[in-house]
């Protein structure tokens, strides 16, 4: 159904992501594309793989920025992927019924053959998560990994997202977010998980945990000398005087 | 938004198809004087002109053969209902060009002349929708955007319809009807224009990124070095001065359809058809450079991610 | 409602086959995924005790990296000019005949005429044996142009050292310092750390002039100016010596504080250690009052004072001296400040924080050891100041002292291997410096005959190096010479240079493996090419008369060898991370493990290891062939992994030794080893217990099982060294005395270079560039997503790294009227290129950098002539030059460190203008490379396209 659950399961899952520890280095987007190369949206074609200009489709991508000025500033490495909104337009746009929502644990995925590749669920999307395929002319979006989650054919210990589990940093966690008791419903109140683009309705699932204040001023005390007087030899006798 | 050809194309033809349709089949439910050579050329026309959007369309599609699937979600997607216009229209419609050519109970083809007109307009409102409906991009989901196309198609059909006269019309109402929709054009789109300049855009690079806190933020690395379709496809930002220039050429080319096409209604014969072809090429050009600015100056949200400040 | 069959079960894979990643040289283990026969997916072995189941980009994208159509198919000969692609297919006999052919005659008549270089391998304790098997000293790996300066630094210091030898204590610190550091070896133990200490709370300060990936996530970064971080430090040593904030039991129980140092500078001794008729240090004993023999773990001995010693002559204790030095207003760190860019308050502060993490902290682990002196300590008490350096302060011309004012600075705080502080992995620590020394000095390089020791070691004196009886080096890259005493990893970077100009002598033969020497890991990399081709004119042969080259893909170097022997890839054949070379253990357990074949091979090439044991038969060397001249190891090089041994008991891999792998470390070898391994997840670990994870240079209990292990000879006590006698052994020579003084030209240098303790000096570009010229430094950091030039044949990696921006500070931009994705003009006193550029602001603002080896020649790696890399890439490395301007005496030293030889990358000083109105065209542009035999690259990738959807609908 292209409109959205009407009796969802009261499961939503999703993804969060700590700008706090997540240092850039693209592993959760490189292991994301090799699972789903070979997965549930098999293949996301490369174009021009040793040519100029490739192009190639992917389900998650990690951006840069600078944030703020000077030394109060920051550079935040931003991980970017569906976020399995509650309420979003790129299901109800879709005229095929190939983008939909599950109500079962609020994915959403694109059910590729029925997918005519319009686009405009891309275009529905603020948040850039949905990729035309070059090759195979369908959408593809992050399934978060909906074949090793469940899959019974994997150890208990990797029905995980490839993403999350590959995170040298640990900078991903999965987890049920409509669950206030989870361990990622936890981790997002405690440390102020946000969404992106809260202003547009979408109500996204998946939260984004702020980078921390610097902690550039701890306490200000500096350290005295040691022995005003007897300069550091004199110190170097209390001490050995013991 | 990046303005593929093809695209603006399709809605300009499907756009006048309509507003053609729409205009003859009202004027032959209403009694209008058409003789059945106009009648037949313009109802052929019109579907020729929509015929060729909604293919020009499906090729534009990755899977053109699964297309018929867009047909299954009417109750949520305007582009699945405008698929499903588009289809309903065909059968009054083609009934209505059919009674052109042979018999047809009077009854009968009034009703589908009646319908067919609906169903042009509902297809131009559902195509607007498509666009009005998306929240991503701030200068098409605006109230203006639906009225905008419907203007076009009774412009762009008008001045067709007129373009057509010497094939055998008596009205005048088709010239009319054409000054009329480039006229209230040319006072919408800078009103148009003129409110998305005084609203202020709903999400920054701020919102998107939820680093505001921090302070302004700059991208530094734009994820991959290579390109990707997001960025292919809604990426396109037109420079402001190149768009000025256009949003010029455009009101330009309103202006003269608008002259032109009054000339050709208040002369005859010879001159009053050169005008009407004329005013009629004015207005397709606009069509186009109004397309070509409704996609170039579209600015998706997603470009917050990729060094656009506001959207 | 649309019926959804989806198959959220698939089965994924008939097959899983454990091995060890190799998309670079950090050793993850990994868990390949084989279905249908192909590759369905690779993922990180989560009992691996390197990257417990992740996984980085590159590892990730192993996939493609099979998948490559640069790989080579086939051996090579050349048949035209060098650097003109032009080759034929030869078979492997006629490839291996003509290699034996020319190795042959050299070892025959000047063994040392064969230079043998290898670059990013881990087979450095198969290639470094054969090198010696084989009697030339003209054989290192990459690490003179990598990190020898940590290496050295520490091991003459700690008898460990950061790189990948050593690791934070994660679990424990309270305060992280990270030097330098972009990547670095242990990447996903680093970044699993950082994660962890972030979650603990634990603060972590990053020194970088760059704040992007790991210091992007500091709680706080320091944009240090490069080359700065030893006035930094120092700043550091000075404010806690001045607050009196250092752990001195431990500076007494563990290291040479206390040792006493002859003070009588006329002599030849003067600045060593006072000793006894043994050998042993002296000391001033507290409680009697008298000269005594130093003694680990003993508190009793006095940190300062004149004394005198039965000589007569006078001597003061390491500490004191130490503290005599760092007191000095000239360490304050006003005086560091405006060279630094960190504030002298900011540099206040952080003494500050370290003093209160490191003492105010009541870390102590509830458990007891057993010192080396026998005593048992009830807890293990912490000093959670934990401290971590890499390339930022290696690949500077001041890097060796730099690192060890870092390990000063730890070693005050007590922090060395304490819990919270900085932690060996096993084998270290090892007694300091290690015992080998370099085997080649003249006389030892004998015609037919093998060396008496490996090439490579630790001098601890002048008449440890390899200099003939003029002073001259022995050997071609001039390592343990008088220009580079300590180079422990000889000077890779060198080798093509002299080979070129006959200094200090001409070659027959260079062989290289695995290093990109005509591209990326060259210093002045067009010059390197026109060395590569340059001819005689008299003879019109080659400068460099031949080049072997044993490479798996067509990387740059290729088209200049004469002979290419093809490698496979790392899921295509056996490898041994061995202990014997760079082990894969951490601080809690000694470990090693293998490779092994996982696809099978497609083509005509074969692991260079099997060359090598094939090549070192045919010639005959002694430690390949029995007797009868019949090969010890017909089966190759796993035959050689199991069977060889070392030293009695101990060879190549160290788990499931002994005839029925009873035993660990030391054991007869065991037919059956490489099968276990393969049972056990291709790795073998043993677990340090509880009470034998701290103070491993002392630990009784440590230091036993190091030695039942194999690790060390001897489980003696390791008295860290704060003050290091063999520097000063140096400079003595420098000042000419001694038992072998330094010639002339290089006293000056060595007087100056090697002091004792820790010393800062401007980089030496700063010193003879004409700084006004030249305002900025230029940099480079490794991106996590590519390994140096071999990542671009990926098809997936290329697309994160395809070239590579400039980044500038806004303030340099604003100078030079430049914006973003202008191209500028970078010039250097040796050489100019041009880039586009990128302005940020979490940046030094003297400094520029890039990404490191994304710019690539055209046509190289079979990716399009006209591909990104080559189009928009850049190398920074046509700017360095690796030569030093001449000095007084008309002799060009090497840009490298005076101490260790290390190439310093770093250095570099540059100007930057706008290029107006050119193509938007990097530069320096070369001649596009081909190649024959490769296949045509597809112009779509469809990879997993075949596998099951997990879908059901046609
Ligand atoms: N400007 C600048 N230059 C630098 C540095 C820097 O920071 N800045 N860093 C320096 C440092 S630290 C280093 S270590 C060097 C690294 O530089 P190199 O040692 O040259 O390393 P790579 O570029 O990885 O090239 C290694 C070669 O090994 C080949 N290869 C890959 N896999 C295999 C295999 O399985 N078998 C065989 N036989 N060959 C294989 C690759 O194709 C490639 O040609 O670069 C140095 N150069
Ligand atoms: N992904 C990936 N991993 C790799 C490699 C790779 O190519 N790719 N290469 C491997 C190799 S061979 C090596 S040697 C290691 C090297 O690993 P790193 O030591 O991390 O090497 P670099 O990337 O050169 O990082 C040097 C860092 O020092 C900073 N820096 C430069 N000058 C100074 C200075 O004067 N002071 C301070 N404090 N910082 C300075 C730079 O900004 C940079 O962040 O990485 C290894 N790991
Ligand atoms: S992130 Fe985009 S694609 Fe994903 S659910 Fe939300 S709107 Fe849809
Ligand atoms: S591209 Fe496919 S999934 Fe997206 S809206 Fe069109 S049909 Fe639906
Ligand atoms: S959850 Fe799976 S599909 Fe989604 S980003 Fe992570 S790896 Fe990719
Ligand atoms: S793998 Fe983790 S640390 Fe690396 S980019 Fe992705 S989220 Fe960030
Ligand atoms: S760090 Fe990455 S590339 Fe290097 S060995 Fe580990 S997984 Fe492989
Ligand atoms: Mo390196």
């Amino acid at each position: 159904m292209t409109s959205l659950p009407d009796n969802p399961s009261g499961k939503q899952l999703g993804l969060v992501i700590d700008l706090d520890t997540c240092v850039g280095c693209q592993a959760c987007v490189v292991s994301c594309k090799e699972w789903n190369t070979g997965g549930y949206p098999a293949p996301l074609t490369d174009i021009s793989p040793y040519g100029p200009e490739p192009l190639g489709a992917w389900l998650n991508r990690v951006h840069s920025y600078e944030a703020g000025e000077g030394a109060a500033g920051r550079t935040v490495h931003f991980p970017r992927s569906c976020l399995h909104c509650a309420k979003p337009d790129c299901v109800t746009v879709c005229p095929t019924g190939a983008s939909y929502k599950r109500a079962e644990d609020g994915i959403v995925l694109v059910d590729e053959d029925l997918c005519i590749g319009c686009g405009l669920c891309a275009w529905a999307c603020p948040y850039g998560a949905r990729e035309m395929d070059p090759g195979e002319k369908v959408m593809k979006k992050c399934t978060l990994c909906v074949d090793r989650i469940y899959n019974e054919n994997l150890p208990e210990a990797d029905r995980q997202p490839a993403c999350v589990k590959a995170c040298p940093s640990h900078a991903r966690h999965f987890g049920d977010l409509a669950d206030p008791e989870s361990e990622v419903s936890i981790l997002v109140a405690a440390r102020g998980g946000y969404d992106l683009m809260p202003e547009l309705g979408y109500q996204p699932s998946n939260k984004y945990l702020p980078p921390r204040a610097s902690r550039a001023q701890e306490d200000g005390r500096m350290l005295e000398d040691a022995k005003p007087e007897g300069g550091f030899l004199g110190w170097l006798d209390d001490l050995l005087s013991r | 938004m990046h303005p593929a050809a093809s695209v603006i194309l399709f809605t300009a033809s499907s756009g006048a198809g309509y507003g053609l349709l729409f205009l003859i089949a009202l004027a032959a439910a209403f009694g209008l004087p058409l003789n059945s050579l106009y009648g037949a050329a313009a109802s052929f026309l019109a579907l020729g002109l929509i015929s060729t959007g909604l293919l020009a369309s499906t090729f534009h599609l990755g899977h053109p053969e699964r297309a018929w699937r867009a047909l299954s979600q009417w109750r949520s997607s305007w582009l699945s209902r405008e698929g499903v216009a588009a289809v309903a229209t065909y059968l009054p419609a083609g009934i209505f060009l059919l009674g052109w050519l042979f018999p047809l109970p009077e009854a009968l083809w009034k009703a589908s002349a009646l319908l067919a007109a609906l169903g042009a307009v509902a297809t131009v409102i559902c195509t607007g929708k498509i666009y009005a409906s998306l929240k991503t991009i701030r200068q098409w989901h605006h109230p203006l955007v639906v009225p905008v196309y419907l203007l076009w198609g009774l412009a762009t059909g008008a001045l067709l319809a007129a373009a057509l006269g010497p094939l055998g019309t008596a009205t005048d109402s088709f010239g009319y009807l054409a000054a009329g929709g480039l006229a209230a054009l040319l006072l919408v789109k800078p009103l148009y224009w003129s409110s998305l300049a005084s609203a202020k855009p709903g999400s920054t690079a701020e919102t998107a990124t939820g680093l505001g806190g921090i302070g302004k933020v700059r991208p530094l690395d734009y994820a991959h070095t290579a390109r990707n379709y997001v960025m292919e496809e809604m990426g396109y930002r037109v420079a402001r001065k190149h768009a000025r220039r256009l949003r010029g050429a455009l009101l330009v080319s309103l202006c003269l359809a608008l002259l032109l096409s009054l000339g050709a209604t208040l002369t005859a014969g010879w001159l009053s058809g050169g005008l009407a072809l004329l005013a009629l090429a004015c207005g397709l050009l606009g069509v186009a450079l109004e397309r070509w600015l409704f996609f170039a100056e579209a600015e998706h949200k997603v470009t917050l991610y990729y060094g656009a400040t506001a959207a | 409602m649309i019926d959804r069959p989806l198959d959220t079960s698939p089965k994924v894979a008939d097959e899983v086959k454990y091995s060890t990643c190799y998309m670079c040289a950090c050793r993850c283990g990994i868990r390949v995924h084989m279905k249908d026969g192909a590759i369905r997916y690779i993922d990180g072995n989560p009992a691996h005790p390197v990257n417990k189941g992740v996984l980085c980009a590159k590892g990730s994208a192993g996939i493609m990296h099979q998948l490559s159509p640069a790989k080579l198919r086939k051996p090579l000969k050349r048949v035209g000019p060098r650097g003109s692609g032009e080759f034929v297919e030869i078979e492997w006999e006629e490839a291996l005949a003509t290699a034996a052919d020319w190795l042959g005659a050299i070892r025959r008549t000047d063994p040392k005429k064969l230079a043998f270089f290898t670059g990013r391998d881990q087979s450095q304790a198969l290639t470094g044996w054969w090198a010696s098997q084989f009697g030339t000293p003209n054989h290192a790996a990459h690490g003179g142009f990598c990190s020898v300066n940590m290496a050295a630094a520490g091991l003459y210091t700690i008898g460990g050292s950061f790189w990948e030898f050593g690791e934070p204590d994660w679990e424990n610190t309270r305060y992280f310092l990270m030097f330098g550091i972009a990547e670095d070896h242990d990447s996903n133990p680093i970044k699993t750390g950082l994660g962890r200490i972030k979650e603990r709370g634990a603060k972590f300060v990053s020194v970088n002039p760059v704040r992007t990936g790991y210091s992007a996530i500091a709680d706080e970064w320091l944009g240090i100016t490069p080359g700065s971080d030893g006035l930094f430090v120092l700043a550091l040593v000075h404010e806690l010596l001045r607050a009196g904030k250092i752990d001195a039991d431990y500076l007494l129980r563990y290291t040479n504080a206390a040792w006493l140092v002859i003070q009588d500078p006329e002599s030849g001794d003067h600045g060593l250690f006072a000793r006894d008729a043994e050998g042993r240090p002296l000391v001033w004993d507290r409680a009697q009052d008298k000269i005594a023999t130093a003694e680990v773990c003993s508190e009793s001995a006095a940190l300062k004072g004149e004394r005198t010693l039965p000589d007569g002559r006078k001597a003061k204790p390491v500490f004191h001296l130490l503290a005599e030095r760092y007191l000095d207003p000239c360490y304050a760190p006003e005086a560091a400040a405006e060279r630094s860019g960190i504030p002298a308050e900011t540099i206040r502060r952080i003494a500050a924080e370290i003093a209160t993490a490191a003492f105010d902290s009541d870390l102590e682990l509830d458990q007891p050891w057993t010192d080396s002196a026998g005593k048992r300590h009830k807890t293990m008490r912490g000093r959670p100041v934990a401290m971590h350096a890499m390339r930022g302060i290696s690949a500077h011309s001041n890097g060796f002292h730099t690192c060890r004012a870092i390990h000063l600075l730890q070693l005050l705080l007590g922090s060395v291997d304490s819990p919270g502080g900085f932690r060996y992995k096993p084998p270290f620590p090892r007694p300091i410096p290690p015992g080998q020394k370099p085997a080649g000095k003249p006389g030892q390089v004998k015609a037919g005959e093998p060396l008496p020791g490996p090439p490579l070691g630790f001098p601890t004196s002048p008449e440890d190096l390899l200099v003939e009886a003029d002073g001259s080096p022995v050997r071609i890259d001039k390592a343990f010479s008088w220009e580079a005493p300590l180079s422990a990893h000889g000077l890779m970077h060198l080798v093509i240079r002299n080979a070129w100009a006959g200094d200090p002598y001409p070659i027959d033969t260079l062989f290289l493996y695995m290093a990109n020497m005509a591209w990326n890991s060259a210093m002045n990399t067009a010059g390197t090419i026109e060395m590569l081709t340059d001819t005689d004119p008299e003879t019109g042969e080659y400068k460099i008369p031949r080049i072997i080259y044993s490479d798996a893909f067509f990387s740059e170097t290729v088209p200049y060898a004469d002979l290419i022997l093809p490698d496979t890839t790392y899921l295509e054949r056996h490898d041994c991370i061995s202990l014997l070379d760079r082990p894969i253990c951490d601080a809690d357990g000694v470990a090693d493990s293998i490779r092994q074949p996982v696809v099978e091979l497609d083509r005509d090439v074969r692991p260079f290891q099997d060359v090598l044991i094939d090549l070192g038969t045919r010639l005959g060397l002694p430690g390949l062939t029995k007797e009868d001249g019949a090969t010890k190891y017909p089966g190759g090089y796993t035959d050689y992994l199991v069977n060889h041994e070392r030293k009695p008991g101990i060879g190549s891999l160290a788990g499931w030794r002994g005839e029925n792998g009873e035993s660990e470390g030391r054991g007869a070898p065991n037919p059956k080893q490489l099968e276990r391994y393969i049972e056990k997840q291709c790795f073998w670990r043993h677990e340090l217990a509880p009470e034998e994870r701290y103070f491993k240079f002392a630990n009784r209990d440590y230091l036993e099982t190091a030695k039942d292990l194999g690790l060390i000879d001897a489980a003696e006590p390791i008295v860290l060294q704060l003050y290091s006698e063999p520097l000063q052994r140096f400079r003595l020579a420098g000042e000419g005395k001694g038992p072998l003084p330094a010639p002339e030209r290089h006293r000056e240098r060595l007087a100056d270079y090697f002091d004792p303790l820790p010393i800062w000096y401007p980089p030496q570009e700063d010193e003879v560039g004409d700084a006004t010229s030249f305002p900025l430094h230029a940099v480079t950091q490794r991106p996590m997503a590519m390994y140096h030039s071999w990542g671009s044949q990926n098809a997936w990696l290329r697309q994160i790294h395809g070239h590579n921006p400039l980044y500038i500070p806004e303030g340099v931009a604003k100078e030079a009227g430049l914006e973003d994705g202008d191209w500028a003009w970078v010039t250097s006193r040796h050489g100019r290129i041009k880039a586009p550029v990128k302005i940020m602001q979490g940046v030094n603002g003297h400094t520029l950098w890039t990404w490191n080896a994304i710019g690539k020649r055209s046509g190289a790696w079979n990716l399009s002539a006209d591909a990104e890399e080559s189009q928009r890439g850049f190398l920074l490395n046509h700017l360095i030059d690796e030569l030093l301007p001449e000095r007084g005496s008309g002799y060009r030293y090497a840009s490298s460190d005076p101490v260790t030889g290390q190439a310093a990358w770093y250095d570099l000083r540059v100007s930057i203008e706008k290029a107006e109105g050119d193509s938007a065209q990097s530069a320096p542009r070369f001649a596009t490379l081909t190649l024959p035999g490769l296949p045509e690259p597809p112009a779509v990738s469809r990879y997993g396209a075949k596998d099951s959807r997990g879908r059901k609908r046609p």
